[in-house]
């Protein structure tokens, strides 16, 4: 079987999440509003998925019928993804910074009308976990080796719907499901544990019945490693549960609030690439 | 389809029955067929499908959220997905999924809500439906159908499936008479014209066009001429067939089980506003929760019989004549 993915070396992948990086901050400048912080957080994560070898994707073929799946719950990082999918192939380099204009494929919140290579439109929090359950279930019925994968926020997983998921995927011992939580322990409105505490959040994941995995999420190697576990375990979920910073990357963003949902002025975007070159 | 009023209404079976037996001749004969429920599938009958599919069936609990996107992923990977609950329960827990995982992507979803209206009865208002209508009618993109008899939910549930996008069906928990002869076709956007008339148009749906019947009887015992359509489609809704009426008989009495505000009479009176203005009457429930009782004792309290309907109409022919 046609397995269309790239493997590259750590050192490779690191450079790739700093170009990753360059895109994000330049494209929500441009744009003038967005969500810096919880983009930045989750590019390592997803710079192993689709350039590491870890997820199971063909840019050249986005509907093949096989490949795996990858639903943004967290859906205002859309522009981590939108970075990716350029980057990959799938989508238009240049055109990153019409992001969230009006006629851009690149909308405010992924919107598969605009991107089909999108799994899912998201941007209404606590759905992703569902929609990946299903497209799950799906390849389960076809024989397929599709895994459907899917990113949380941490403030995201106060939404029920997500618990409701995770009860049904353990039920239903969906092992080609992987839940990955970017724990940057940042909200909109302030520090998660201010705003309504998740602690102790793997005894939660593990008393739901899932396989968690529990990890640094901007160490390429640990990051790598986690996908391979959970894609060895079988009979139940899993789930990384991924610490991450906030901001990564650009020091005036990393841990502040003030970056989950304003975009950097052209002054500090300016200092954000001269950190990220 | 029958003209004159001269219509026997045998009892046949409730429209959640037909579903339910329904969806298993589309499971035997399509193997993407898949099906979810949330606790109910002994009242939503989908039950019989969880029996003879037992792979392709996944029981969700108490959770219409998450059973809802689950749907909405099985259809976004190819499958063909009904999703089933109580109908209360799947529109107002399952309405941000609906609207986010079906409608705005325009996935291929299928959700049937069953156990519609006051006609439930002794459970009382927080298992009744009387808001569904317009909250299903309000997505863009999705298609609601709500089917009278038993011949006409199996023949829905069947376009249903063939049609891409999606789609809200509407179905009760009491019997309901038989209106229908087998092989009469339910595309989605039309309706029947069940007895034709000239002084005034009943248009209901669901329950209540068995009622719209027996009052085109009464009125014709009048002397009054009264078109009855079976409005099974409430969206796409038959414009023709609704700017006719108005032109044709220049009143049209809207009779349905749900709330007044929202249901298929106003988006009947869009159409004529638009079209051809005609004097309108409204019966369903007026701006209130029922209660519990028995489900003859509630059609009669709430005003959605065929004396109501036949009231309605003697009071739009009353405006009429005035205009």
């Amino acid at each position: 079987m046609a397995t269309v993915t790239e493997t590259r070396s750590v050192q490779e992948l690191q450079a790739v999440c700093k170009q990753i990086r360059r895109h994000i901050v330049t494209m929500i400048t441009a744009a003038k509003s967005g969500h810096p912080g919880g983009s930045l957080s989750a590019v390592e994560l997803l710079v192993s998925l689709y350039f590491g070898g870890r997820m199971r994707h063909d840019p050249k073929n986005p509907q093949w019928k096989e490949r795996d799946r990858f639903v943004l719950g967290k859906g205002h990082a859309a522009p981590v993804l939108y970075a990716i999918l350029a980057e990959a192939g799938y989508t238009p380099v240049d055109e990153l910074n019409t992001l969230r204009k009006l006629g851009s494929i690149y909308q405010g919140h992924p919107d598969r009308r605009f991107i089909p290579a999108l799994e899912a439109s998201t941007g209404s929090l606590g759905e992703g976990l569902s929609l990946a359950c299903g497209m799950a279930l799906a390849a389960r019925l076809d024989g397929s080796p599709t895994r459907a994968y899917t990113m949380l926020g941490d403030g995201e997983i106060q939404e029920g719907q997500v618990w409701e998921a995770a009860m049904f995927a353990a039920f239903h011992k969906i092992d080609n499901v992987v839940c990955i939580v970017d724990y940057n322990r940042i909200q909109l409105d302030g520090f998660v544990k201010d705003i309504m505490d998740l602690e102790p959040l793997t005894d939660k994941w593990r008393a739901f019945g899932w396989h968690v995995i529990e990890l640094d999420g901007h160490d390429m190697n640990a990051v790598n490693a986690a996908y391979d576990e959970a894609a060895a375990t079988k009979g139940k979920p899993s789930v990384l549960i991924a610490h991450t910073v906030k901001g990564k990357g650009v020091s005036f963003m990393e841990n502040n609030p003030k970056f989950h949902g304003m975009a950097p002025t052209a002054e500090e975007l300016q200092k954000a690439l001269a950190e990220l070159a | 389809m029958a003209t004159g009023t001269k219509f026997e209404l045998k009892m046949g079976a409730a429209t959640r029955e037909a579903f339910g037996r329904t969806l298993v001749e589309l499971g035997r004969s399509n193997k993407d067929v898949v099906v979810c429920d949330a606790d109910l599938s002994k009242s939503t009958m989908t039950t019989y499908f969880a029996q003879e599919f037992p792979e392709r069936f996944f029981s969700c609990g108490i959770a219409e959220a998450n059973m809802v996107a689950v749907g909405a992923g099985l259809s976004s990977s190819g499958k063909i997905a009904f999703v089933s609950s109580f109908s209360a329960f799947l529109l107002n827990k399952g309405f941000e999924q609906l609207r986010v995982t079906a409608a705005y992507p325009d996935v291929n979803l299928k959700a049937v809500g069953t156990h519609s209206g006051i006609s439930i009865g002794e459970d009382g208002p927080s298992q009744m439906s009387i808001e569904d209508l317009a909250l299903a009618c309000s997505l863009p993109g999705f298609a609601v159908l709500s089917p009278c008899d038993e011949v006409s939910m199996r023949a829905v549930i069947h376009e249903v499936a063939a049609h891409k996008g999606p789609v809200f069906v509407r179905a009760a928990r009491a019997k309901s008479p038989i209106v229908y002869s087998e092989g009469t076709r339910f595309p989605i956007g039309g309706s029947h014209e069940l007895i034709a008339g000239k002084d005034v148009t009943l248009i209901s749906h669901g329950l209540l066009v068995a009622e719209a019947i027996r009052a085109a009887a009464s009125l014709e015992a009048e002397g009054i001429s009264a078109r009855v359509i079976d409005m099974y489609s409430i969206k796409p809704l038959d414009r023709d067939a609704v700017a006719r009426a108005a032109r044709e008989t220049g009143a049209i009495v809207a009779a349905e089980e749900h709330l007044t505000d929202g249901g298929l009479g106003v988006r009947i009176a869009q159409v004529t506003a638009e079209t051809t203005p005609c004097v309108m009457e409204f019966a369903g429930v007026n701006n209130v929760y029922a209660e519990s009782g028995t489900p003859d004792e509630l059609l009669d309290k709430y005003g959605l019989r065929a004396v109501n309907i036949a009231a309605a109409a003697r009071k739009a022919l009353a405006r009429k004549g005035a205009r």
